[in-house]
């Protein structure tokens, strides 16, 4: 019996909840933000708009110094990392950027639009600002896409599927490369007027961010154009890949009609020590003139980063057994000019052979570019009021060399005498992560403030994405393309002036070299190389796979580098002698530096995975895949 | 005790469950298909790694290539299931031009493979070194080879550069070499394409060894992929 009034209950239960079939099915959620409620209030719209800019897509940044170390800007001084210096070929697909997070992205960002224009509930500026910087964020995913992949699928509005079985009517091909620089260029026309003339926002989309992006964008399309012609293969026939040679005087010209329209901002000089100068553009966050777009980090925000952690100098490293990761290469350091404006390699020995004794460790690195300084730790540089302990051993007397396999490590030179310490504390010992392999640590982006490199706490630096330097840069490039030359010059001295080299350039200076020089020293270690390269088309001369060691020929923008190369100094131990403690220096390549970087034609745009172009069957595939 | 026996039954009864699984498993694939890259009935010589064939079966929902490495040797195999294929080798991929395909009309060759199949691909390099002959002398390779225009028509390249290398291996290439283990000439500086020279210093080699690999590359300007002869071992 019992059981039959169970079950009448149970069945009684079902009954009545089951009448409430819609309310329950259409509940509100206790949990979730729904997005009536998130576009009334502007503070809600503005963290979904904060989510889409830390998805903002990028190649090389702060939170990943290893990717730095794939070329010859630097070497890996990490054991995991090895093997970036003992690979050959770069793979087809690196770089590769087409997949569910970018579409997943880029759909997010589409729905944002189409509701943005629907709420009323907010004023009309505060929603044009939110619009406009969506839409620049879009055109960035847009941008890091076409340098990677070329032309891409210009999804403007998101796609629904109707669930018919028949997806074809949301297969669309890709774009022409050239189509998708238009767009991101007319984007940054329709929307400059709708967000803030502030040079002071910096981590927000501004008018001067939208020109900046713009010019960048409109150079990469002119010089692709312009130099695409060296390459023929790697070129589409319908244009996904490749840009008329025709287009490319267009295009130069709106980069310098935007530089033009620029406003309010200008080179950072506040510090009289010109390395200082250009070390703070990356530290000073109170009203730099200079930085115009930046991912910015804070502390105890849970938004912080590790650069300074895993790269300061191991000797001087705050947690003592971490950093000293990258170190910058002697391919880069030897880039830097003398101040009249002429290349030199470092000087290690005199006319007839001998090493040359310099009195102090930084004395070699003397009279040169201040940007040397200001990127590149060397021997004898200080780090926090701290000079570095860079050596790799003793020469002694009879030319014998002593040195250890531990940082500052001492030995006994002869019995009965004192331990002497043979090598300096943060090394080079060859093979030893974390010392300075190649001699030099990176200064560019390291913190010097207490605690940046403890885990706990780490940095707060900023990622600067768009600076006005390499506007200015940007600028001379097109007017040199231009023929322009009094114009390329004017905007090169200005950027080399603020480095110490006061010496103008002249119009006969200024050549393609000379502009891939200065971006290469100037813009080091900010995520500009490699998409450099490749839009000169350039990238499969310079890694070319030889074997030809350090350059040499150092005004040549195309001398095969496809190595790693150091420059470490040693000790003189004479005691008694005059050049007791004074240093010579011998030019090496890291041990574990084993192989040479080849760039093939089928790198230049990444391969685009059969699981995408098997979905899809209008997509062309890359050229030589 | 109990539950253990249970457990034991169990997993004992999954297992062999699971070790019968011949109703639904495919055999591996067995049919070999052999080949070279040939130009009248001479293998091309290539790098290795960096010229490779393409195999697209018809039929399946989505579509993604077969690659098939093409050897030093010119020569190329795989193991596959029978079937249909369209064999392809993908533009601008290796030191020759693909000829156009009777059936197919286009550079694409259609292959039913019923069984292990023996195919050579036909194509017309630009150019094809030959003939090298090495001498040492004085801790130097020489070698003295010619080199054959085959494409003389509208579609003809200049020679950008011929090249040695030397190895400790077989394994020699533009990309695998001794460091210093190269001599090149530019095109433009061969006068006589059937009387060209090349020397080159034999590095230091750790450990020592009295013999080393050579070959001798053609790089055609506009064309990424290098001709090669075939490997030779240098006593010296």
């Amino acid at each position: 019996m019992k059981k039959y009034i169970f079950l009448l209950v149970m069945m009684l239960c079902i009954a009545t909840t089951a009448c409430k079939d819609e309310e329950f099915m259409n509940k509100e959620p206790k949990d979730i933000l729904l997005d009536d409620d998130v576009f009334k209030d502007e503070k809600l719209v503005l963290s979904v708009v904060g989510g889409f800019y830390n998805r903002y897509p990028e190649y090389q940044s702060l939170t990943n110094w290893w990717e730095y170390t794939n070329f010859d800007e630097a070497f890996a001084s990490a054991f995991g990392d090895y093997w970036r210096h003992q690979f050959q070929d770069y793979g087809y697909d690196w770089w590769g950027m087409w997949g569910r997070a970018e579409y997943g992205y880029l759909r997010e960002m589409n729905v944002f639009l189409q509701k943005i224009a629907q709420a009323e509930d907010l004023e009309e500026p505060v929603r044009k600002r939110f619009e406009a910087e969506v839409r620049f964020l879009r055109s960035a995913l847009f941008f890091e896409m076409t340098k990677r992949m070329g032309g891409v699928p210009l999804i403007l509005e998101p796609l629904t599927y109707d669930f018919s079985g028949d997806a074809s009517y949301l297969q669309y091909p890709r774009a022409k490369e050239s189509e998708m620089y238009d767009f991101i260029i007319s984007e940054m026309d329709a929307i400059k007027t709708m967000l803030p003339d502030d040079p002071n926002t910096k981590s927000r989309a501004t008018k001067g961010l939208a020109l900046a992006v713009k010019a960048r964008a409109a150079l990469y399309a002119g010089s692709i154009a312009k130099y695409g012609t060296t390459t023929p293969q790697v070129t589409l026939p319908n244009g996904e890949v490749g840009i008329p040679a025709d287009k490319a005087d267009a295009y130069y010209q709106k980069v310098l009609d935007a530089v033009q329209e620029m406003s309010g901002y200008s080179l950072y000089n506040k510090k009289p020590d010109l390395s200082d100068n250009f070390a703070n553009i990356f530290l000073d966050k109170a009203n730099n003139p200079e930085v115009i777009f930046v991912n910015d980090y804070k502390l105890k925000s849970g938004k912080v980063n590790g650069w300074t952690l895993d790269n300061t100098p191991i000797s001087l490293s705050e947690e003592g057994t971490t950093g000293g990761r990258l170190n910058p290469s002697l391919n880069l350091a030897q880039q830097f000019e003398l101040l009249d404006n002429t290349f030199a390699p470092f000087e290690i020995v005199d006319g007839g052979g001998d090493p040359i004794v310099y009195d102090n460790a930084e004395d070699i690195f003397a009279g040169r570019d201040a940007r040397l300084a200001g990127t590149i730790i060397f021997p004898g540089s200080t780090f926090k009021g701290k000079e570095v302990d860079i050596w790799a051993g003793l020469v002694m007397n009879n030319g014998a060399i002593v040195t250890g396999d531990t940082r500052g490590q001492t030995k006994q030179l002869e019995e009965g005498g004192p331990q002497v310490q043979v090598v300096g504390k943060d090394g080079p010992i060859d093979g030893l992560e974390f010392t300075a392999q190649t001699g030099f640590y990176i200064r560019k982006h390291l913190d010097p403030t207490v605690g940046a490199g403890q885990i706990g706490t780490q940095s707060e630096v900023w990622w600067v994405r768009y600076r006005y330097a390499e506007v200015l840069l940007n600028a001379a490039e097109a007017a040199f393309e231009l023929g322009q030359l009094n114009v390329a010059a004017d905007y090169m001295n200005q950027v080399r002036a603020r480095a110490g080299l006061i010496t103008p350039l002249q119009e006969s200076d200024i050549t393609f070299d000379r502009i891939v020089h200065e971006r290469r020293v100037e813009l080091a270690f900010e995520g500009h190389q490699l998409w450099d390269m490749k839009r000169w088309r350039i990238a499969h001369v310079v890694w070319d796979g030889s074997n030809t060691g350090l350059p040499t020929n150092l005004e040549d923008a195309t001398t095969p580098s496809t190595q790693v190369y150091g420059l470490i100094p040693y000790k003189i131990h004479d005691p008694g002698e005059a050049n007791h403690g004074k240093f010579i220096y011998k030019v090496v390549k890291p041990g574990r530096v084993t192989n040479t970087h080849r760039f093939r034609l089928g790198n230049y745009y990444s391969y685009i995975a059969d699981n995408v172009a098997g979905a899809n069957p209008k997509i062309v595939r890359n050229p030589n895949h | 005790m109990k539950i253990f026996k249970q457990y034991f039954i169990g997993a004992s009864l999954l297992a062999a469950l699971a070790s019968c699984g011949e109703l639904d498993n495919y055999d591996a694939p067995s049919k070999k298909l052999t080949g070279r890259i040939v130009y009248n009935g001479q293998a091309i010589n290539v790098e290795k790694g960096q010229v490779r064939l393409q195999l697209w079966e018809d039929g399946w929902k989505t579509k993604a290539p077969i690659n098939v490495a093409i050897e030093p040797d010119g020569s190329f195999s795989a193991l596959l299931f029978n079937g249909d294929y369209k064999v392809v080798i993908p533009q601008n991929d290796g030191p020759f031009m693909k000829l156009t395909n009777d059936v197919t009309q286009s550079d694409t060759i259609a292959l039913t493979l019923r069984g292990s199949t023996e195919m050579d691909i036909e194509v017309r390099p630009y150019y094809i070194p030959h003939s090298a002959t090495f001498s040492t002398a004085s801790s130097k390779i020489s070698v003295n080879f010619s080199i054959d225009k085959v494409i003389t028509d509208a579609n003809a390249k200049d020679i950008e550069y011929a090249a040695l290398y030397i190895n400790k291996t077989r394994f020699v290439s533009k990309g695998v070499k001794l460091a210093g283990g190269e001599a090149t000439i530019s095109g433009g500086s061969i006068a006589d394409l059937d009387d060209v020279n090349l020397e080159v210093n034999i590095p230091n080699i750790v450990p020592a060894q009295q013999y080393v690999y050579a070959i001798v590359a053609v790089k055609v300007a506009g064309v990424e992929d290098l001709i090669y002869t075939p490997v030779q071992k240098i006593e010296f």
